[in-house]
């Protein structure tokens, strides 16, 4: 576990030797708050809470966090550099999760960064903090079972412009799974509970129920498996592909 | 001790690596020679622990690398082909990183990264990032990278490829200073480097072991073994010898270039043909600029076997 720190840090300071962790920040910042006031009408709802925030972020990650991630194993693989990682004494499982959990906190930085809009909600009236603070924790469980999709998505292709495109159209797969669009495809034919499966297997059902300030156990489970599940895919993916 | 047993990769209908046995000891520098194509980076990668073989294994000091691959690979410093690192990384924290892997603490860490970056003279580019560095510079952090945890064994796959001749020639220093306690394998297509550094040779072609032996054994094996090869002052002459040589009983063929006046006499198997063909030279009169005898060539040997 040791290793993992290791791969952990270098991976963070890699975001930043670079403009990307600048870039990403700052377009995060601008399109979340763009996304707020113009798309969301902040002010014009007349409420004290953060809900048109919250509730662009599963649009915002769509596209976001496949950039983030298209990078993790297939600039490893196009450069050799995997097989220098790969043949020091750490273990597949420890450099997935370093790579992963780099790209979480990173996300997570970027998310706290977003902190003057509660500061300016909390100027305006009084939010339920408990509430927004519950919708932060869905927001970036959401961020991590994106991440988690395209860290697999990256670990299958040696060209970051196929990994961010997979990653786009796989997390968009489980975005719509909670959608009408999709759900009443299955709802005029097949029975209740396959639609309830579909339904249940969408980021945004369980992202919205958190972020109504709701955190059941069933969906901190439900973004954990999915994380594990996408993680272990990565590492299966990489061990039949990484010299390839 | 590396030890491969029968390691085989196949990739479909392809043999890329058709088994491979064989054992390095310590104080041994073996030189995996191959056309390119041949198998010599798949199997080195096997033994690295980067792919996995199809069939057959293999073993860094008793390590079996795919049951016991994280003590296998702490005993191994690797340099892989090309000698990928991280861009972005400046030397210093390259190298910093590796000696965090290699779990390299307190003064022995000090002292084992004051070293690579003196031996591999790095001194002047630790601040820069690597990829702004020159060829010959990465190939060297490379190599830091390899050594830095002071392995017992040590895999290079072309160590030299890209240097110029001084950094080559330090290279090889490099390597002929580590010889005596660790055992080495070092890949190339340079038959030079064999002579320099290597105290014993395998060739391989299209995934199989075609020779294996020392440099010197290698050699015995070219027609040009024991051959005496020499240059005419008249190129004039050059008819005249070659006949009188050509009448020898141990010759076997003469060989001329017109262009450098040289003439190449080739013995017949096991013979000595070095005092008759001088003492026609001399009886002759024929007036040489050189006379000398060959160990024989190691880049025919190659292009023979593996052909």
């Amino acid at each position: 576990m040791r290793n993992v720190g290791i791969i952990l840090r270098r991976e963070l300071a890699s975001y930043f030797a670079t403009p990307l962790a600048y870039v990403f920040i700052l377009i995060f910042l601008v399109l979340a708050n763009a996304f707020t006031f113009y798309l969301g009408g902040f002010y014009e709802r007349g409420q004290a809470d953060l809900d048109p925030f919250f509730s662009f972020h599963p649009w915002l990650y769509l596209f976001l966090i496949p950039a983030l991630s298209m990078k993790l194993w297939a600039e490893e693989r196009k450069s050799g550099s995997i097989e220098l990682l790969m043949t020091q004494p750490v273990r597949l499982r420890e450099a997935v999760l370093g790579k992963f959990l780099a790209a979480w906190l990173f996300t997570a930085l970027a998310l706290a960064l977003t902190f003057p809009l509660w500061l300016t909600v909390n100027y305006l009236g009084r939010p339920d903090n408990g509430a927004i603070l519950a919708a932060y924790l869905g927001s970036l469980l959401l961020a991590g079972g994106f991440l988690a999709i395209g860290s697999c998505m990256s670990a299958l292709t040696r060209n970051q412009v196929v990994a961010f495109i997979l990653g786009v159209v796989a997390c968009f797969a489980f975005l719509l799974a909670g959608f009408p669009l999709v759900l009443d495809l299955f709802r005029s034919w097949a029975p209740q509970a396959f639609t309830d499966a579909i339904a249940s297997l969408s980021f945004l059902t369980h992202y919205e129920s958190i972020m109504k300030g709701v955190i059941d156990l069933r969906d901190l489970l439900y973004f954990a498996m999915l994380i594990a599940f996408f993680l272990l895919a990565t590492g299966i993916a990489l061990e039949l592909r990484k010299a390839d | 001790m590396i030890k491969t047993d029968h390691l085989t990769k196949r990739y479909g209908a392809l043999t890329a690596v058709d088994d491979v046995s064989f054992q390095v000891s310590p104080g041994e520098v073996l030189g995996f020679l191959g056309p390119n194509g041949a198998g010599k980076t798949t199997t080195m990668r096997m033994i690295a622990g980067f792919i996995t073989p199809t069939s057959g294994s293999a073993s860094i000091c008793g390590h079996d690398i795919a049951t016991e691959p994280l003590a296998a690979k702490a005993a191994l410093g690797y340099l892989p082909e090309g000698a990928p690192s991280y861009g972005e990384m400046t030397v210093r924290q390259f190298l910093a990183f590796i000696a965090d892997l290699r779990a390299l603490e307190g003064a022995r860490r000090q002292e084992r990264l004051a070293h690579v970056i003196d031996h591999l003279h790095l001194k002047g580019v630790l601040d820069q990032t690597i990829e702004t560095l020159s060829k010959g510079f990465r190939r060297r952090v490379g190599l830091a990278q390899a050594i830095v945890h002071d392995p017992p064994v040590l895999i290079l796959d072309e160590p030299t490829d890209g240097l110029d001749p001084n950094q080559k020639h330090e290279v090889r220093a490099l390597i002929n200073a580590m010889a005596r306690d660790k055992i080495i394998v070092i890949s190339t297509h340079l038959l030079e480097e064999v002579d320099a550094v290597c105290t014993r040779a395998i060739i391989i072609s299209r995934g199989r072991i075609v020779a294996d032996d020392t440099p010197a054994g290698l050699a015995a094996r070219s027609r040009y073994h024991n051959a005496v090869s020499m240059q005419l002052e008249q190129p004039t002459q050059l008819a005249a010898i070659r006949a009188a040589i050509a009448a020898l009983p141990a010759v076997a063929q003469v060989e001329v270039s017109e262009r450098d006046a040289r003439l190449t006499a080739l013995p017949e198997a096991g013979a000595t043909i070095l005092p008759a063909v001088s003492e026609v030279a001399a009886r002759g009169g024929f007036k040489l600029k050189e006379l000398h005898l060959e160990s024989g060539r190691l880049d025919e040997v190659f292009r023979t076997i593996t052909a």
